[in-house]
């Protein structure tokens, strides 16, 4: 039902369009007219043309009456927390605002979750970015005792950390996959990994399932998949297309181009742009493309983002000191390489992004886009009857 | 033979003036070298011919379109430069493998390069089989560049299985593209495990050994510039301009200026000097002498036991060969004839002796029956004899039996006249 000032604001507007007093307005500019209401940045694109359809369906020969006018309205409301003209004003303060420090309270006593992948060939310094990003020894090769030889075949493994920073806990998985890309033959060297991600929606989906569940499920879905590409220069290598085009529904796939030390300027801008190529003519996913922005300061940090596609980072354990402090960096006989300078590396772009800005988008993305593609597939699986849960 | 000995010589002959005769020879010759470079796209090798023989062999690389980026298969691209210097002048071939262990099944990336050595080998051997053999081109690959990526760990097992097949057929110089990747530290680090794992597969690479005529101080210098195989270079195509206002080829990063001609930067330099100012003759030799020579021992060793698994494909008729071939068959069977007769003939002499003895003996063995005869029909004619004598005798026995019956007789009848004469005989009667 509608408040008496919701229908007059309605009224307004709705006369206003209806010139000659019909009661009946033309399908066509009720779009104008939501966006009066509710104000133009509140609702997408998508949204907007639901809304054309709805009225086109609902109009009847002579236009759009009042009352469906506001049915469509009404939908519209259901969806959007901005109003816009409907909004209903305050007369003092309420105290409702405190509604973000309680959740953040409760997520901070929770702690967060994030699960990151590391994928490519051996030397590519995989295990050296992932502790420059995370400021510590936490990946896996630098953890785990035994330093083998490369494997025969692609291993999933991974180590887990909790990390702590201003009272905010983050328990830290890191994925790894030696021997990817390593052999001779490397066909079909990416179905471990497959198997990997698929498993984690597995698990994840059995116990949501389940009829006496946890109260939180825990969450071991990769979150971001780093795709290590080697800095030839030229263009992407098959293995590297085969990968992204069979993972790229299934996970966030961030690509980066990695020892880039050895790019100069223009040959990295080239490179990029050649990397770009490929991958629009694949038709491959990665992230941020693949998400929808909310609304238009995100648009803007992604296609800042997206410009910068795919990172070219350098990573480095070794702080050194230059001047009277100690940065991180390469030293070598024609110069230092400081990994925090944006104009050296791209190193500082990928941590804010991962970090800073985008980690809870990360979740969300997997969570919303690609753990409902896997459980949407599985479901319907199951329904067909080919495998019991 | 014997040895030679050292003679001192009274005056001047002359003959030392023959290296420069050979000097001014070859030089109006001119040289030829082939140089191969084997490695994954995108580590620098076009980079790195173009900044060791100080020209643009390769122009900037064309990209093609996204669909036709990926390439199939490892194809073999050769360019050909003649270069002049000081006189000298140099025909210069690259051999570039674009497509090499670029895509997911790397199984037999290396046969098509194994395939284009052999087939150089077997150009050369047909040259050399030749009747007229006058201007034999030599395509051998006299060096092979081997490009490893600068990992930081060690040999990947392509790089392992490719210098495995390679090592038995061309000079292997390792090298470590990029290098200006890498720390020092790491350098020196990536160093060591590539030559761990180098010896322990039992790789044979180039040595770049000792030559002759260097004293004391270059062999020492040798030694230290080979501590640093495998060369961890870095290639440029550009000339820059660095603060100083020197032009060199180096890259330019916003952190410094790589120099590639610069010794603490990289190994450019000493790759440079070691391939081009001294080994490259040796190169040469080595190919020829002990790879070019272990493949002709190879096929001709195939040749004359001609064996099914001889799968050498041969784009030349081989003419020669066949001729050679069918004349040592036929020196073959005329030596199995000879033997033959020679047996045969054997045979004969002895079947000869056999029937000489058997003829002898048979001979004797009548000798012996007649002589056994005669002896016999002497015996029976003396058998005879003595019959016939006894039977006289018998005879004349009786007879006599009878004359002295008669006598007795007739004794007796004169008997009693005679008793007293005859009694006379016997006195006892």
């Amino acid at each position: 039902m509608l408040t008496q000032t919701q229908v007059a604001v309605l009224t307004r507007v709705f006369q206003k369009a209806d010139g000659d007093n019909q009661g009946y307005v033309p399908p066509s500019v009720v779009v104008d007219l939501v966006t009066q209401v509710f104000g133009s940045a509140a609702l997408s694109a998508g949204e907007l043309e639901h809304v054309e359809r709805r009225s086109a369906s609902k109009a009847s020969k002579a236009g759009l009456s009042f009352v469906d006018f506001t049915e469509v309205v009404n939908d519209l409301m259901g969806s959007t927390t901005r109003w816009g003209t409907l909004q209903t004003n305050l007369d003092g303060h309420v105290g409702f605002d405190s509604i973000q420090e309680q959740v953040r309270r409760k997520s901070l006593k929770r702690g967060f979750e994030f699960n990151l992948m590391v994928v490519g060939e051996s030397g590519l310094g995989k295990s050296t970015l992932v502790n420059t990003l995370f400021k510590s020894t936490v990946s896996r090769a630098s953890c785990t005792q035994v330093e083998h030889p490369i494997p025969k075949t692609v291993e999933v493994n991974s180590v887990s950390h909790v990390i702590e920073e201003e009272g905010v806990r983050l328990k830290l998985t890191i994925t790894d996959t030696p021997g990817f890309g390593d052999q001779i033959n490397n066909d079909r060297c990416w179905l471990p990994v497959l198997d990997h991600v698929n498993d984690q929606f597995e698990r994840y989906l059995k116990e949501e399932v389940s009829v006496v569940r946890k109260k939180r499920i825990p969450d071991t879905r990769v979150h971001a998949c780093l795709y290590f590409i080697a800095p030839t220069g030229h263009s992407l290598k098959q293995l590297d297309i085969e990968f992204m085009k069979r993972l790229d529904q299934c996970v966030n796939i961030i690509p980066v181009i990695a020892k880039a030390d050895t790019l100069t300027l223009e040959e990295r801008d080239a490179f990029k742009a050649r990397i770009c190529e490929d991958i629009q003519f694949h038709g491959m996913n990665v992230y941020p493309s693949s998400i929808v922005p909310e609304d238009d300061d995100d648009a803007e940090i992604n296609s800042k983002i997206e410009s910068l596609l795919p990172f070219a980072v350098v990573g480095s354990e070794k702080e050194h000191k230059r001047g009277n402090k100690s940065v991180l960096g390469r030293q070598t006989k024609w110069g230092f390489i400081e990994v925090e300078n944006k104009a050296h590396c791209e190193f500082p772009n990928l941590r804010d992004m991962l970090i800073k800005t985008h980690m809870q988008d990360l979740i969300e993305t997997t969570d919303k886009v690609h753990y409902e593609n896997f459980r949407h597939t599985r479901l319907q699986r199951q329904q067909m009857g080919e495998s019991n849960i | 033979m014997a040895s030679a000995t050292t003679r001192e010589l009274e005056g001047y002959v002359g003959f030392a003036n023959l290296p420069n005769q050979v000097f001014r020879k070859s030089v109006k010759r001119g040289f030829e070298f082939t140089l191969m470079v084997v490695g994954r796209s995108g580590l620098g090798k076009s980079t790195l011919v173009n900044s060791l023989f100080l020209t643009d062999l390769y122009c900037d690389t064309v990209y093609p379109e996204p669909p036709k980026r990926i390439p199939k298969t490892t194809e073999i691209q050769t360019s050909t430069v003649e270069m002049k210097e000081g006189g000298v002048r140099l025909r210069l071939s690259i051999v570039d493998t674009p497509g090499f262990g670029d895509v997911v099944n790397n199984g037999h990336c290396w046969e098509p390069i194994i395939n284009y050595v052999n087939t150089q080998f077997e150009d050369y051997l047909n040259a050399e089989s030749r009747v007229s053999r006058q201007l034999i081109k030599d395509t051998r690959i006299q060096c092979c560049l081997y490009f490893i990526a600068p990992s930081g760990h060690g040999l990947k097992p392509i790089d392992v299985e490719c210098m495995k097949q390679l090592h038995a057929k061309v000079n292997i110089v390792p090298v470590i593209a990029k290098a200006d990747t890498l720390t020092p530290e790491e350098c020196a680090r990536f160093k060591r495990a590539v030559m761990r794992d180098i010896a322990s597969n039992h790789i044979k690479i180039y040595d770049f050994p000792d030559l002759e005529g260097e004293d004391a101080e270059e062999i020492a210098a040798n030694k230290k510039l080979k501590e640093s195989i495998p060369f961890a270079v870095v290639g440029s195509n550009g000339i820059i301009i660095d603060e100083k206002g020197k032009r060199c080829r180096g890259r330019k990063y916003p952190w410094g200026v790589v120099e590639v001609e610069n010794g603490d930067h990289c190994d450019f330099t000493t790759l440079r000097n070691m391939l081009i100012r001294t080994h490259m003759q040796d190169l040469k030799d080595v190919t020829n002498d002990i790879h070019y020579e272990n493949y002709r021992a190879q096929r001709l060793a195939e040749v004359i036991s001609p064996s099914e698994k001889h799968e050498l494909p041969s784009r030349n008729p081989m003419a020669q060969i066949e001729f050679e071939k069918q004349e040592h068959e036929a020196k073959m069977r005329k030596m199995e004839e000879e033997m033959e007769q020679v047996f045969a003939q054997k045979v004969m002499e002895k079947q000869q002796k056999l029937k000489e003895s058997e003829a002898d003996l048979k001979r004797r063995h009548d000798q012996m029956m007649v002589s056994l005869e005669k002896q016999q029909r002497e015996l029976d004619e003396k058998r005879r004899q003595f019959e016939q004598d006894k039977t006289d005798f018998e005879a004349q026995q009786r007879k006599y039996q009878q004359e002295q019956e008669a006598i007795q007789s007739q004794q007796q009848k004169h008997g009693k006249n005679d008793k007293y004469k005859t009694h006379k005989k016997g006195i006892f009667t």
